[in-house]
């Protein structure tokens, strides 16, 4: 099966509230790769960085609502670093976390957590995860 | 000074490049007067530091060197090396042009060019020519040290026209500490002047042709990439320095830190180019061929080597350039890995190169023993000066704006002055040399107009 | 000099014996830290949506804070994330009119970037001056090989928040070159330890620390120091997976910045949190003559 690029894909609704939240230009990446080869993470992602941005080009916004990629972002702003066309892939990476939770919920599995774990856990940790994670 | 009719016809021609050299003995070759002028010690300019061409792989030297003893040699060729213009006054048909003449502390009306003062000086120096290149050397105590690749006393290659030495003041031991002078002492002609000024002349042309040229980004500006602090991390020109014949290890492959041949090397591409983020959104237009060209040089000295270009793509436009990449791939096994490299950093004895292949989508690494880098042209320095001299403009990137980019690419908003070269924009050799002769038609047509014998200087 | 002091929830609890050690070392220093009277979270992270208002109205507020109730100003924190996400607001704020009426909307107050933010590894380095710190070392971290774990947040992004170059920063080398101590230079030390990600995924934290672990150890270090708790947090933690995972691995101990500068300034380090490390530090202290021996010195806090 071949996928169809139209007009209406290639601009649809969810690619408009990716780069509104967002605040990037999706068809500024020329998919250099530099963001994907100095993510500290993406060892563990599913697919690169730079692919997440080459899916919403391609208006395929969905399938980013179902990786592993986006909640594996740590915000370290190394992308938005190096990235030689200055795009903030950190931003888009949220605006994808967001535009899930605001379908279904939190992302974070509250009841599996321990008292002990969080109390281990500095302060910082827990609200930074629950600030990205949640809703 | 003979005129015709105010209209000066003789050319000065600043920057004695390839561009320049061709429009130099174009216009020359016409029958008139030029006068050409360079900042280094003998003329070539970049050319002169490659190994081989794209897409010939024909010795740089060897092509050049007819070229440059024709303009070493040409009756209507004055030559002013080793100078710079300080002060241009006037219009077309009347530039007067204040040239400054470095001090050699050479008189080389005497110097036969026997290279003994380069042999015998002690000072063993990094030398802009080879990039300020330290390669090892191992003494006869067997202890390895590093050392520069050039002396204090020095010309810029065995094929220099004119081949006359000159001394670097910075790193000579006399000038810095007042003692050697071993120079003065083996030269067989007394031809060594530690008391020798520069001087100024005044020459008076009709036209102008601005033939500046190009640099590269500095390494030192790449953080990322080792901010020029890795022995193993070098730039492009570096690279030719060691796959030349008559380069610093007469083009065996050995690496900076150890010496070592280096059997995984690495292409870093578009390292400054295309980034507006650094300023610089252009392509560099050239780095896509000569890296395919480095790698197989490399391949074609080193066998068992493996050669890696980490791209975004590959821009091969020329005539027979496209063949020549494909040629890199199938006959000499060049792995071209599509991503734009993150970071490189040494490890032990190796440079850890951080990519990722976005063909695949995997994040990928090479330990490399050798890692090239391409970084962006820019425009030479003093070109922003030069313009403001001249009330000309540079773009924000320094280069040389065109009176219109389409149909007049060789003219300026000022009549009489003309461009040739990399110092309009990245390009290679063919076309700088077209445009250098593209310029002197130019020339020859207003001198043509103008009517009458050609001028001399006096 | 005196200071505007933010010190963020973590050194409030958990990294609370790394708070009391700022506040020591900067006393004895010269920099008089003056906690504000009020504050509250900075919110831990530095919100990636364009119209996140509520978000950036934690670190505003603390800000129009140290703007009325600091007086000098200039607020100041030891912790590098809680000043990346103050200072990237306080642009943000000087920046954005509109988004900035909407903020001071919503914590009725008229702050327009008036105070200047500044990390307090800056301040020592800048205003206090290295030298300065050096003079009053009393007894110097002679022979310890420590590697300085700069992180991401007082690093990127550079135009935005570093005071150091992003790629090779020496600011906290030098703080503990000043401090008699040998800094070992290494290339990880700018690359992400995780962060919160060790909330949701601690295989993959384990392996980013093990990377950044691995090289300061390659580089030839014995330990290594942080000037943010979370990063101490997980170098330090992680260690206890990594043990298990990697063969062969042997654990170092993870400093906070300011427990070495109180030790060095010969200052009593007995509740500098060394009870909340997963890798005891204290015995490499003892071993070196580094520890200052107290009454109380087993207990710790």
């Amino acid at each position: 099966m071949r996928v169809r690029l139209t007009a209406e894909t290639v601009h649809s609704e969810l690619v408009h509230r990716v780069e509104e939240y967002s605040g990037q230009d999706l068809m500024a990446c020329y998919q250099c790769g530099k963001c994907a080869a100095g993510c500290p993470v993406a060892f563990a992602m599913d697919m690169l960085p730079s692919q997440v941005i080459r899916y919403a080009q391609l208006g395929l916004v969905d399938k980013l609502l179902e990786s592993k990629t986006i909640w594996l972002c740590a915000a370290c702003q190394t992308c938005y670093t190096r990235c030689p066309k200055g795009i903030d892939l950190s931003r888009i990476m949220e605006a994808l976390r967001e535009i899930v939770m605001y379908e279904q919920g939190s992302h974070m599995d509250y009841d599996g957590l321990s008292l002990e774990e969080m109390s281990e856990w500095p302060q910082q940790a827990v609200i930074g995860g629950f600030r990205k994670y949640a809703v | 000074m003979t005129e015709s009719n105010g209209h000066n016809k003789r050319v000065m021609i600043i920057g004695a490049g390839i561009a320049g050299m061709q429009a130099a003995l174009d216009i020359a070759g016409s029958g008139y007067q030029v006068v050409l002028v360079d900042r280094l010690p003998s003329i070539g300019g970049h050319m002169h530091q490659l190994s081989e061409t794209f897409p010939t792989l024909d010795c740089a030297q060897c092509i050049m060197t007819p070229r440059t003893v024709d303009v070493g040699r040409h009756p209507n060729i004055q030559l002013h090396v080793y100078s710079e213009v300080e002060e241009i006054h006037g219009e077309m048909g009347d530039f007067r042009v204040r040239i400054l003449h470095k001090a050699a502390y050479v008189n080389w009306e005497l110097c036969t060019a026997c290279g003994a003062c380069t042999e015998k000086c002690p000072q063993a120096v990094p030398v802009a020519f080879d990039r300020h290149l330290e390669m090892p050397r191992v003494l006869r105590t067997g202890k390895m040290r590093h050392q520069g690749t050039g002396k204090a006393i020095y010309t810029l290659s065995p094929q220099a026209v004119p081949k006359k030495p000159v001394i670097d003041v910075e790193h000579c031991t006399y000038f810095q500490k007042g003692k050697c002078r071993l120079c003065e002492k083996v030269c067989p002609v007394g031809a060594i002047d530690f008391e020798q000024e520069p001087s100024v002349s005044e020459e008076r042309v009709g036209a102008i042709i601005l033939a500046t040229g190009y640099e590269l980004y500095p390494l030192e500006d790449l953080g990322e990439y080792g901010g020029g602090q890795v022995p193993d991390v070098i730039d492009a020109l570096a690279m030719e320095r060691l796959l030349s014949a008559s380069g610093p290890t007469a083009g065996v492959m050995r690496r900076p830190s150890d010496g070592r041949e280096p059997k995984e090397v690495v292409w870093i591409q578009c390292a400054g180019s295309r980034d507006p983020e650094l300023g610089m959104p252009y392509c560099s237009k050239i780095c896509c061929m000569y890296s395919a060209k480095q790698a197989m040089l490399y391949k074609h000295k080193v066998h068992g080597g493996q050669a890696y270009v980490f791209y975004i793509d590959i821009r091969s436009a020329g005539k027979r350039y496209e063949e020549f990449i494909q040629r890199s791939m199938e006959e000499d096994q060049v792995l071209y890995v599509r991503g734009k490299v993150s970071k490189v950093f040494r490890e032990n004895d190796k440079v850890m190169v951080w990519g990722v292949d976005t063909l695949t989508g995997l994040p990928t690494e090479v330990a490399a023993d050798l890692v090239v880098i391409s970084p962006a042209m820019i425009a030479s320095e003093g070109t922003r000066q030069l313009a403001t001299m001249l009330g000309l403009e540079v773009d924000t990137h320094g280069w040389w704006v065109e009176q219109e980019d389409n149909l007049s690419p060789l003219e300026t908003s000022r009549p009489g002055i003309f461009l040739a070269g990399a110092g309009i924009g990245p390009k290679d050799i063919p076309e700088a040399v077209s445009q250098g002769s593209g310029a002197a038609g130019k020339v020859l047509s207003l001198f043509s107009r103008w009517g009458g014998p050609p001028d001399t200087a006096e | 000099m005196k200071v505007s002091y933010f010190p963020g929830c973590t050194l409030n609890t958990t990294g609370k014996g790394f708070d009391r050690a700022v506040r020591a070392s900067a006393a004895a220093v010269g920099l008089e830290l003056v906690e504000l009277p009020e504050w509250n979270c900075c919110g831990a992270t530095f919100p990636l949506i364009v119209d996140n208002m509520l978000e950036l109205a934690a670190p505003a507020h603390v800000l129009v804070a140290a703007r009325d109730e600091g007086g000098s100003g200039l607020v100041t924190t030891a912790c590098t994330t809680c000043y990346n996400v103050l200072q990237r607001t306080n642009l943000f704020v000087r920046e954005h009119e509109e988004e900035r009426d909407r903020i001071n909307d919503f914590i009725e107050a008229e702050y327009e970037g008036e105070v200047q933010v500044k990390d307090i590894v800056h301040l020592l380095r800048d205003d206090i001056g290295f030298d300065a710190v050096q003079e009053r070392v009393q007894k110097p971290l002679e022979g310890l090989k420590v590697a300085a774990y700069y992180g991401c947040m007082v690093l990127r992004p550079p135009d935005e928040v570093a005071y150091d170059d992003p790629d090779h920063p020496q600011s906290l080398d030098d703080l503990m070159a000043a401090l008699g101590a040998t800094p070992v230079d290494f290339p990880h030390k700018n690359e992400c330890c995780g962060a919160y990600l060790a909330v949701r995924e601690p295989e993959v934290t384990r392996e980013m620390v093990y990377v950044i672990l691995r090289s300061a150890k390659a580089a030839g270090a014995e330990a290594l120091v942080t000037n943010c708790p979370l990063c101490q947090f997980n170098l330090d933690q992680q260690q206890t997976r990594i043990r298990n995972s990697h063969a062969g691995y042997q654990s170092v101990p993870v400093f906070y910045f300011s427990q070495l500068m109180g030790l060095a300034l010969g200052l009593d380090a007995t509740d500098y949190g060394w009870s909340r490390h997963y890798v005891d530090a204290r015995p490499l202290l003892r071993e070196r003559g580094f520890w200052n021996e107290t009454p109380d010195a087993e207990n710790g806090a």
